[in-house]
């Protein structure tokens, strides 16, 4: 019975996660924006989401399988492919973050953020309503 | 929640752009210097800056770090001024290397950086604030 619940709520519990994970990313470009050598990162989004609902292991999903074996964080979706980012204008040292680039991708992240956050609160509401009647 | 790693990436952004612009100020302050502690000209600084990876709970999670202040490698400028005090023995005298215009466009550069990271943190700030709204 609850798995049923789980269900209903997991695909926009998968792209909430992906949304949030992919803002951890989008922050660190926008922080070594002057960092020498440092390349801009960023995930497929619609193919990750694609592997994570579909529980499929990812292209770069760490193995561990000795004990000394460093393993994925918490807040890390397994399925995670990290990408570089295509420089537009690379710099003499090395420096691929475009700000700009980087500053729409956040603020669009966030903007779909925080609509995902408006579908998952609807269809808490909508659970309720049904468990009450009326 | 893995949003939380934003304030500490924007934060150590914050930090090192404000070491940046303590180098800029240091460097215009001193442009005239031609003596300092050590008896020799003051040399313009710069900063290195240096990815580093925040670890724990975020491992992509990836701040920046201000490994040394180093000294601008670039020749001193050197006029002629023998009525100076301090002018070597071909009446020669050694000025800062601190180049201004360069020094301007890294204080633009970083104060530019330092408000995208500001707002970095608002926004993660709201989004956070609207996820503990979840449900309700």
């Amino acid at each position: 019975m609850a798995g049923k619940l789980d269900n209903a709520l997991r695909f926009h519990q998968e792209a909430l996660n992906l949304r949030a994970y992919r803002q951890q990313l989008l922050a660190s470009n926008i922080a070594n924006a002057d960092t020498p050598g440092y390349k801009a990162k960023d995930i497929d989004f619609a193919a990750t989401l694609q592997g994570a609902l579909a529980n499929r292991p990812g292209r770069l999903s760490l193995g561990a399988t000795a004990p000394g074996h460093i393993r994925p964080g918490n807040g890390q979706p397994p399925e995670a492919a990290v990408q570089y980012r295509t420089a537009q204008q690379p710099s003499l040292d090395g420096n691929t973050v475009d700000m700009d680039v980087e500053r729409a991708q956040f603020a669009d992240n966030a903007i779909r953020y925080e609509a995902g956050l408006s579908f998952i609160s609807s269809q808490i509401k909508t659970m309720l309503l049904a468990i009450q009647g009326q | 929640m893995s949003m939380f790693s934003v304030f500490d990436i924007a934060g150590s952004a914050m930090t090192a752009q404000a070491q940046r612009l303590n180098v800029v100020a240091s460097n215009l302050a001193n442009a005239d210097s031609v003596t300092s502690a050590t008896g020799q000209p003051y040399r313009a600084k710069q900063v290195v800056f240096a990815a580093e990876p925040l670890g724990g709970n975020a491992p992509e999670s990836t701040g920046v770090r201000v490994t040394s202040v180093i000294e601008d490698a670039a020749p001193l400028k050197r006029i002629y001024d023998p009525k100076h005090p301090l002018a070597d023995a071909q009446g020669y005298l050694s000025l800062p290397n601190v180049n201004v215009v360069e020094e301007m466009t890294n204080m633009i550069s970083a104060s530019r950086s330092y408000q995208t990271n500001i707002d970095m943190m608002n926004t993660a700030k709201t989004l956070l604030l609207k996820t503990l709204t979840l449900g309700q």
